[in-house]
C-alpha cells in the first residue's frame, strides 16, 4: 500500500435537516486497490457515494483525486478527471442498444464528444473500443437489444460496464451485486477481480462474502462514521466492528 | 398616500386572495395525481358562465355563486371522469396538450353556447357602493366582501387540510402517491373528489371576479398562467406554498403597477419613464418567479422529497 | 451499425419530395392558383419552426411551452431593421436567428435549471414576459405591432415583391436548415442530446456536461425559430404581439405531437397538416378550433405517436 492515493476523503460531513447521515468521514483510497466500504443499513454508505461523486453537495470536508482537491465540482466534471459511479438501480439508456450505452460513455472521453457534423456512425474506434468493453463483461451477443429489454442480471453488467467504459482511475462501485441470485453474481465478481488490475475499486457491497473475498482493505461505517479501517483479516477481529456491525448481522 | 398605500395593499390582498383560490386546486390536483392541468382556467371561465347566467335569471347574486359551484364542480368530476383520468399516467407533454385541447374546446363552446361577446354578471346593488373604512379612506363594498369571501375560503381549506382525515389522505398524496395508495387511501375516488373541489373553487373566484372583470371568452388563461406562476414560486402540491405564492404575486403585481411607473417617472426622462414603468410593471412578477426558480428550483415550499 | 438512432433519408422519395416542392409555385401559377405560394410559404416557415420545436421535445426531452418568444424575437428584430433600410434579406433573416438565440440563451440559463413542470411553466412564465414587453413597449407597436412597407430585399435581380421568388428563398432556406437539423441529430452533440432525453442522470455521471449540452440544443432551437420569424415578418409584411401569444406556443407543440415528436418529418408533417386543416376548414366552419380541439385530444388519448407514428403502424 505504498502506492499514491487514488482518491483521499478527508473529513466529509453531511446533513439532511436535523439528522447526520455523514459525520466527519475519512478514507484512502490507494492507487490500485480494491477498497470495500460496509456498513450497517443506515450507516451513510450511499451518502458517502453521493457526496464524493459529486451528485449531491457535502456540508464540510475535503475530497482530493490524484492529489487534485475536487469539492465542489460537477459530478461530469469529476468523472472527466477520472471518478466515474455505477447506481445501485440501475440506470442505463433504455431505448438506446447496448452498444450504443456504451459507445455513449467512450463518447464523453472522446476527441469531439459534442461535435455538431461528421456522424456518430462514422466514428469507428468509439464503437471498437465499446464492444471491447461489452465482451469484457460478457454481453458481447447482446449488443444490438434495447437496453430496456434486458433482463435484470444483464443490466446490472451494463451499469458496470458503463463505469468502466468511462475510463475512470477510480471507480464507485454502489452494490454491484444488488438482487443478484447466486448464479448471476459470480461472473459479476469475477468481473470486479478482473478489474482490480487497472483501477482502483471504491466498492459498497453487503455481500459479505464477496467483499472479503475481493478487497485488498476494508472500511467500516456506522452512523456516518469510519470507525475502523483494516485488511480483511483485520477488520474480522476488530472489536467495535464485531460488535457494532457483524454481530448484529449474524444475529 | 397612507390611503393610498392601504387602498393598493387591499387590492393587491384581493387578487391574491382570488389567485389563491384557483392554485389551491390547481396544485392539489398538480401535487396528488402529478398532472398539468391548463384547462384549469378554463372551468373558471364556465363558473364566471353559468354565475351570469343564472344571476340573469333568478335575480339573486347567491343563488348565482351556488349554482355556479354546484355546476362547475358536477363539470369537473364529469371532465375528471371521463378525460383527465387516462392521462395520469402520461407524459407532461401528452397532459399540456390533451389540456390544451380541451381550452380550445371550451371556449369554441361557450361562444357557441353564449355568442363571442362578453355577458353581463352585475354585483348585488346593496354592495355596489363604497364603504368609508376610516375618515377620508373609502374603498368599494364589493372589493370587500371578495376579500372577506377569499379569506374565508382560504381558512376553511386549510381546516380541511391540515385538520381532517381527507386532507391527510390529500397531503400524503401529494408528498408520496404510491404511500397514500399503500396506506390503502381509495385514491380513484380521492383523485375526483379533490378535482371537484378544485373545480368548485373555481367557480367561486370566477363568480367573484365577475362583475369586476370581464365574462368574455379566454378569461381563463391570463389568470390560469398567473395561477401557474403562483404555484410554481409556491412549491407544486403545497397549498401553504400556493398561499404565500398567491398573496406575493397578488401584492407585488398591484404594488408594481402603481408605484413603478411614479418611481421611473421621479427618476428618468419622461420618454424612457412612459415606456420603460409599464413594461417593467407588467413582468415584475415573472421576474420573480424567475429569480425563486433560480435559487429554489422547486419552488419555495416544495411538497416533495 | 447503431442504426436506430441514425436517420437516414431515402435518396429517391426525398429528391421527388424537394423536386415537387421547387415547382409547386409554376404548378400554382399554372393552374391560377397563386394565393396558395403564400399559403404553401406559410407551411415551409411552420415547418422550420415546428421542427425546431421538436429538436427540443422529441430530441431532447425539453418540454417548452415557451418556444413562440423566439418567433417574435426574429419577427420583431426583422422588421424593425426593414423598417430601418437595412433590408437585405440575407442580413434580417441572420440577425433574426442571432435574435433568437440570444433570447434562448437568456431564458435556456435560467429554465434549465429546472426539470419537468418547472421547465414547462418557467418556459411559459418567460415567454409570457416577452409578450408583455412587447405589448407595453410604444417603439414596437404596442397592441398592433409594427407593418413592413415592402419585403427584405435579395440582390441577383430577383423581385422582392414576387411570391413566388419568396417561396422558393424560404425554400431554400428551410432545406438547408432540415439538412443542417440531420447533421446534427447524427453527430456526436445530437446524439448526446437525444441520451440526456432518455437519462440525464446517467449522462451526467458518464461524464457529459449535460447543462452545457441542453442550453446548446436550446439555443439552436431558439435560433432556428427564430430565423423562421424572421421570414414570418417577410411574409406578412406586418408583425404583431399575437406571434408571441403562449396559445401559438401551445399551436406549435400541437404541431410537433401531431406530426409525431421525435421523428425527423415530425414538424414538417404536423405543420403541414395543421395549417393545410385550418385552411380547408375555415371555409365550412367559424368554429375550427373546435375540431382542432377535439382531433387533438383524440390524438393524444388514441395515437399518441402522431402523424408519423399512424403512417408506420400502416406501413407495417
Amino acid at each position: 500500500m505504498t502506492a499514491p492515493p487514488g482518491l483521499q476523503v478527508h473529513g466529509l460531513r453531511k446533513r439532511f435537516g436535523g439528522i447526520t447521515a455523514v459525520d466527519d468521514a475519512s478514507m484512502t483510497v490507494a492507487s490500485g486497490e480494491l477498497h470495500a466500504l460496509i456498513g450497517p443499513n443506515g450507516a451513510g454508505k450511499t451518502t458517502f457515494i453521493q457526496l464524493v461523486s459529486g451528485a449531491e453537495r457535502a456540508d464540510g470536508g475535503r475530497i482530493t483525486l490524484g492529489g487534485v482537491e475536487i469539492d465542489g465540482w460537477p459530478m461530469h466534471r469529476r468523472v472527466t478527471q477520472g471518478l466515474a459511479r455505477s447506481f445501485q438501480i440501475s440506470s442505463v439508456f433504455p431505448a438506446f442498444t447496448v452498444l450504443d450505452n456504451i459507445a455513449l460513455a467512450v463518447q464523453a472521453r472522446s476527441q469531439g464528444r459534442c461535435a455538431i457534423w461528421r456522424p456518430v456512425v462514422m466514428r469507428a474506434a468509439w464503437f471498437d473500443q465499446a464492444r471491447h468493453i461489452l465482451d469484457e463483461v460478457g454481453l458481447g451477443a447482446r449488443s444490438e437489444i434495447a437496453a430496456g429489454d434486458l433482463s435484470h442480471g444483464e443490466r446490472r453488467r451494463l451499469e458496470i460496464g458503463l463505469t468502466v467504459a468511462t475510463g475512470a482511475r477510480v471507480l464507485l462501485l454502489d452494490e454491484p451485486l444488488a438482487g443478484l441470485g447466486a448464479d448471476e453474481s459470480g461472473p459479476v465478481i469475477e468481473l470486479l477481480q478482473s478489474l482490480k488490475d487497472r483501477t482502483s475499486v471504491l466498492l459498497v457491497e453487503h455481500d459479505m462474502d464477496a467483499v472479503f473475498r475481493l478487497a485488498d482493505r476494508i472500511s467500516v461505517l456506522v452512523s456516518g462514521r469510519v470507525i475502523a479501517t483494516g485488511t480483511p483479516l483485520e477488520i474480522r477481529a476488530h472489536p467495535e466492528v464485531r460488535r457494532a456491525y457483524l454481530g448484529e448481522s449474524t444475529a | 398616500m397612507l390611503t393610498l398605500v392601504v387602498e393598493q395593499v387591499l387590492n393587491g390582498l384581493q387578487l391574491g386572495l382570488m389567485l389563491f383560490l384557483l392554485a389551491a386546486g390547481l396544485t392539489l390536483v398538480f401535487g396528488i395525481m402529478d398532472m398539468i392541468n391548463l384547462a384549469h382556467g378554463s372551468l373558471y371561465m364556465i363558473g364566471a358562465y353559468l354565475a351570469a347566467t343564472v344571476a340573469e335569471a333568478s335575480g339573486s347574486f347567491v343563488a348565482a355563486i351556488v349554482a355556479a359551484v354546484v355546476g362547475t364542480a358536477v363539470i369537473g368530476m364529469a371532465l375528471e371522469l371521463t378525460v383527465l383520468r387516462p392521462l395520469y399516467r402520461r407524459s407532461h407533454l401528452h397532459q399540456v396538450l390533451a389540456t390544451f385541447a380541451l381550452i380550445l374546446i371550451a371556449n369554441e363552446l361557450v361562444r357557441i353556447i353564449w355568442g363571442a361577446q362578453p355577458v353581463a354578471l352585475n354585483m348585488p346593488a346593496a354592495l355596489s357602493g363604497p364603504v368609508e373604512l376610516a375618515p377620508g379612506l373609502r374603498y368599494p363594498a364589493y372589493r370587500l366582501v371578495v376579500i372577506g369571501v377569499g379569506l374565508a375560503a382560504a381558512l376553511l381549506l386549510y381546516v380541511v387540510v391540515a385538520h381532517t382525515r381527507v386532507g391527510m389522505w390529500l397531503r400524503a398524496g401529494a408528498s408520496d402517491r404510491e404511500m397514500a395508495g399503500a396506506m390503502g387511501v381509495n385514491t380513484a375516488w380521492l383523485f375526483t373528489a379533490a378535482f371537484g373541489a378544485g373545480a368548485a373553487l373555481c367557480a367561486v373566484a370566477g363568480a367573484l371576479l365577475g362583475p369586476l372583470l370581464a365574462v368574455q371568452v379566454g378569461m381563463g388563461e391570463n389568470i390560469l398562467i398567473l395561477a401557474f406562476v403562483v404555484i410554481v414560486i409556491g412549491g407544486i402540491g403545497s397549498v401553504r406554498g400556493a398561499l404565500v405564492g398567491a398573496l406575493l404575486v397578488g401584492l407585488l403585481d398591484t404594488a408594481g403597477r402603481t408605484l413603478l411607473p411614479a418611481l421611473f417617472r421621479a427618476l428618468a426622462p419622461p420618454a424612457v419613464a412612459s415606456e420603460v414603468g409599464p413594461a417593467l410593471a407588467s413582468i415584475l412578477i415573472y421576474v420573480l418567479m424567475a429569480g425563486v426558480l433560480y435559487f429554489h428550483p422547486r419552488g419555495l415550499f416544495p411538497a416533495r422529497g | 451499425m447503431a442504426s436506430a438512432l441514425h436517420i437516414r433519408l431515402h435518396p429517391l422519395p426525398t429528391l421527388l419530395l424537394v423536386a415537387g416542392l421547387a415547382v409547386l409555385p409554376v404548378v400554382l401559377t399554372a393552374v391560377d392558383q397563386p394565393f396558395y405560394i403564400v399559403l404553401a410559404s406559410r407551411v415551409l416557415i411552420y415547418a422550420l419552426i415546428a421542427s425546431s420545436l421538436n429538436l427540443l421535445i422529441g430530441y431532447g426531452g425539453m418540454v417548452s411551452l415557451g418556444h413562440a418568444c423566439f418567433i417574435g424575437a426574429g419577427a420583431y428584430t426583422a422588421a424593425v431593421m426593414v423598417r430601418a433600410g437595412a433590408d437585405i434579406a440575407w442580413l434580417t433573416w441572420p440577425a433574426a436567428a442571432l435574435a433568437g438565440a440570444a433570447l434562448a440563451a437568456m431564458i435556456g440559463v435560467v429554465a434549465l435549471r429546472t426539470r419537468g413542470v418547472y421547465f414547462i411553466m418557467i418556459t411559459l412564465a418567460f415567454a409570457q414576459m416577452a409578450y408583455y414587453v412587447v405589448v407595453s413597449l410604444r417603439v414596437l407597436g404596442g397592441d398592433d405591432g409594427l407593418t413592413l412597407p415592402h419585403r427584405a430585399r435579395y440582390g441577383f435581380g430577383l423581385d422582392p415583391g414576387s411570391d413566388t421568388v419568396f417561396y422558393w428563398a424560404v425554400l431554400v432556406v428551410v432545406l438547408l436548415l432540415m439538412t443542417g437539423m440531420r447533421q446534427l441529430l447524427n453527430a456526436p452533440l445530437g446524439r448526446a442530446l437525444q441520451a440526456i432525453r432518455d437519462n440525464d442522470t446517467r449522462m451526467e455521471a458518464i461524464g457529459f456536461p449535460v447543462f452545457r449540452i441542453q442550453l446548446a440544443g436550446f439555443v439552436i432551437a431558439g435560433a432556428a425559430a427564430g430565423l423562421g420569424g424572421g421570414m414570418l415578418a417577410d411574409l406578412n409584411q406586418q408583425v404583431s404581439p399575437s406571434l408571441l401569444h403562449w396559445t401559438q406556443s401551445g399551436t406549435l407543440m400541437v404541431m410537433v405531437i401531431l406530426g409525431g415528436a421525435g421523428r425527423f418529418l415530425g414538424g414538417v408533417l404536423g405543420a403541414a397538416a395543421l395549417l393545410l386543416a385550418q385552411e380547408l376548414f375555415s371555409d365550412v366552419t367559424t368554429h375550427t378550433a373546435l375540431g382542432i380541439g377535439l382531433v387533438l385530444l383524440a390524438v393524444v388519448l388514441f395515437a399518441p405517436a402522431g402523424l408519423a407514428g399512424l403512417w408506420r403502424q400502416v406501413a407495417r
